[in-house]
């Protein structure tokens, strides 16, 4: 009876679609829902594989140890004052991040069309809780990250405990965004899912993943190519390994398109999320 | 006392743009290349699937919603429990609203029966709390309790069944909305169910809106009820009396639908002229006897050429289970594209297939694969069959109550060993 009485103070206004707003405060009432669902894929996932979180940590390695070979020993990329192994996984890790972030959420609305179609829960929870799984898995990344380094003997500046954090901010906004409107894409252009591939793999190579940014020469395209948000959290993520200082024009730039890519995503997200029902 | 739910002039439509619900970029990048050298756009149909529907629900009241397939009922559960939005109009809603239109929603066959209680409990808007401290109850209820740690893809059907229903049962929003979906599952473990839910809504004056085609169920469980037909509300009140407005409106048969006009296609490549039933010597009926073969033709006509489509039915018996679909395949076999012209289509439902009962029939003109429904009309005819037992029937002399969804006359042997 308790709770009967404390929930009475709901009230819904229905009617037709008109206006916009972030709606954190009903995010924040199906909080729980969130959790139960980044909580399900966790489980779900590391279930399905025999070997287990491993899967997660055996990937990001692999590609170091090839790009190590390719480019390190073979084709003689200067990576700076870093390990090369260790330049290429502050990437990988990072990029894996963004790449799985955006890639399962853009396709998750699809997947949970069932579930939409008959219960309503703020629909951003979906990409959303997609985007914490992969965060779930680069922490793991990351942990391997930190015991390479100490095999590596590489040392990291303390800057490291501010350039990180801010590095992993800025791949989870710009996945947020480029995320959910790929997500709100997916639902009314249904062949629209074939292209995501093909846009990872381009993004990639405009990432310093494999070369530093440094290393161009043209300055125009260095700033073209700064636009990618993933430039500046790789950037903020090894200045403190290199001990420089990161290229400030790279990183403003790279704030201000992830922005604009976060706001980008959210309102496209928000604008048509009423119809994904009818739709899907 | 204020509504629970006010409903003012409540309107959903839906544009039918093509056969497909949703839009392939292709086909919008085609679309205006098309459209800029033919200039015919395609017209977009707009239908109301909801229409100025005005209501007030008081909190404690029980409410059965009926009407036909296609009434509006479900997409009624869907405005109110904010799936959809509403095109016109607006609804008040005093409280929590929980929505069960389908049991297990979000169930998944890798995690424990226990993980999945939790899983569908938070998607169904219960607390992680609130789980907790009903979790042995559920469990309980369901009486899977030796299995509930055990992945549910080892589970019968009938066990994800009773776990679903059991989470559902033990909701606790002040607003419950319920689909259909009671109609799955073991009759028995249903009226534990809704003997739960109906103490739950007694002793907390919990508002529930019920949509079922069963009318034994609606008339024990509900309150009140409400008539839909074609998207408008026909009549609210107490339930016996909505019951059998409802059933004098249904239970009448047609042998025959007619269409002067022709009934056109969205973009009138078909029309569709007239449908009716009949028996062997083509005399219109619409009520057989179980002996008698049931005929159905279907006459329209190909306005467009250089279309793959081939005509069919689905039969729905009165529980609004669907008996069975058939279409010619003889089309779909050799891919062939129709010409133009007026066409007969007439198809036999056997003899001694059909139990006793009301029957109801759509016919489409669809091509199968890949699907794409050019006309689609739902129940257009009615039917009745009963026994003639002056017949050779499969019921032979037995005149009690006699189950089964359909009532083959098989042949049995005997000889002595």
């Amino acid at each position: 009876m308790a709770i009967f009485m404390a929930m009475s103070k709901f009230l819904h206004h229905i009617k037709p679609p008109a206006g916009f707003s972030l709606g954190l405060k009903e995010l924040w009432q199906y909080r729980e829902l969130f959790y139960f669902f980044t909580w399900r894929d966790i489980k779900v996932k590391y279930k399905q594989t025999s070997l287990g979180i491993i899967w997660a940590l055996l990937q990001p390695l692999g590609m170091m140890v090839i790009f190590t070979f390719l480019f390190s020993k073979t084709l003689k990329i200067d990576s700076g004052n870093i390990n090369y192994p260790i330049f290429v996984l502050s990437g990988l890790i990072l990029w894996n991040l963004f790449s799985s972030s955006v890639s399962h959420a853009g396709e998750s609305m699809i997947q949970h069309s069932n579930i939409i179609k008959k219960i309503y829960f703020p629909r951003l929870i979906i990409p959303g809780s997609s985007i914490l799984v992969a965060f779930f898995d680069f922490m793991m990344g990351l942990l391997i990250f930190f015991v390479l380094c100490i095999f590596y003997k590489q040392s990291i500046s303390w800057a490291a405990v501010l350039y990180f954090p801010a590095g992993i901010i800025i791949v989870l906004l710009a996945s947020f965004g480029v995320g959910t409107f790929l997500a709100a894409l997916n639902v009314k252009f249904r062949d629209f899912r074939y292209t995501i591939p093909f846009l990872l793999q381009v993004l990639f190579f405009a990432s310093q993943i494999i070369y530093p940014l440094f290393s161009i020469q043209q300055q125009w395209l260095k700033y073209l190519l700064a636009i990618n948000p993933m430039n500046a959290a790789i950037e903020l993520f090894r200045s403190p390994i290199a001990g420089t200082s990161p290229d400030i024009s790279v990183l403003s730039i790279g704030l201000i398109s992830t922005l604009l890519f976060f706001l980008l995503g959210i309102f496209y997200f928000r604008k048509t999320e009423s119809y994904f029902a009818d739709l899907s | 006392m204020k509504p629970a739910i006010e409903i003012r002039n409540l309107g959903k439509e839906y544009t039918l743009a093509s056969a497909q619900p949703y839009i392939s970029l292709r086909d919008v990048l085609t679309g205006t290349f098309k459209s800029i050298i033919q200039t015919n756009r395609k017209k977009k149909e707009k239908f109301w699937a909801l229409k100025d529907i005005t209501a007030d629900i008081m909190p404690g009241e029980r409410v059965g919603i009926i009407g036909r397939n296609g009434a509006g009922k479900s997409t009624l559960l869907k405005i109110i429990s904010r799936i959809t939005p509403p095109t016109t109009g607006e609804a008040i809603i005093r409280g929590r609203v929980g929505s069960l239109l389908e049991v297990g929603t979000g169930f998944h066959p890798e995690l424990t029966g226990r993980e999945n209680i939790f899983l569908n409990g938070s998607i169904l808007g219960l607390k992680k709390i609130e789980i907790i401290k009903q979790l042995d109850e559920i469990i309980d209820f369901s009486g899977v309790n030796n299995f509930i740690d055990t992945p549910l893809k080892h589970y019968s059907t009938g066990m994800q069944l009773r776990l679903a229903f059991s989470v559902a049962a033990h909701l606790e929003p002040e607003i419950l909305l319920i689909d259909e979906v009671l109609a799955v599952g073991d009759l028995e473990f249903q009226k534990k169910c809704l003997g739960k839910m109906e103490q739950v809504s007694k002793e907390h004056g919990r508002t529930i809106l019920f949509v079922s085609h069963n009318m034994d169920i609606i008339r024990k469980f509900c309150s009140s009820a409400i008539l839909l037909a074609k998207g408008i509300l026909i009549d609210k009140g107490d339930t016996t009396h909505i019951i059998s407005e409802y059933i004098s409106n249904h239970s009448q048969t047609n042998s025959e639908a007619n269409w002067p006009e022709g009934l056109y296609s969205l973009n009138k490549e078909l029309k569709l002229n007239r449908v009716y039933l009949h028996n062997k010597s083509n005399d219109l009926l619409s009520k057989f006897d179980t002996t008698e073969a049931i005929g159905l033709t279907i006459e329209y006509e190909v306005i467009n050429d250089n279309i793959k489509f081939t005509h069919g039915i689905n039969l729905y018996n009165s529980e609004n289970q669907n008996v069975f679909n058939s279409h010619d395949i003889s089309f779909a076999l050799n891919e062939t594209k129709r010409k133009k012209g007026e066409f007969i289509a007439k198809v036999w439902i056997p003899e001694n297939l059909l139990p006793e009962g009301l029957f109801s029939l759509s016919v489409a003109l669809f091509n199968p694969n890949p699907l794409d429904i050019f006309i689609h009309e739902h129940e257009v005819l009615r039917f009745e069959v009963f026994t003639d037992f002056s017949k050779r029937n499969a019921r032979g002399n037995y005149s009690n109550n006699f189950p089964g969804i359909i009532r083959p006359l098989l042949d049995w042997e005997l000889e002595k060993k």
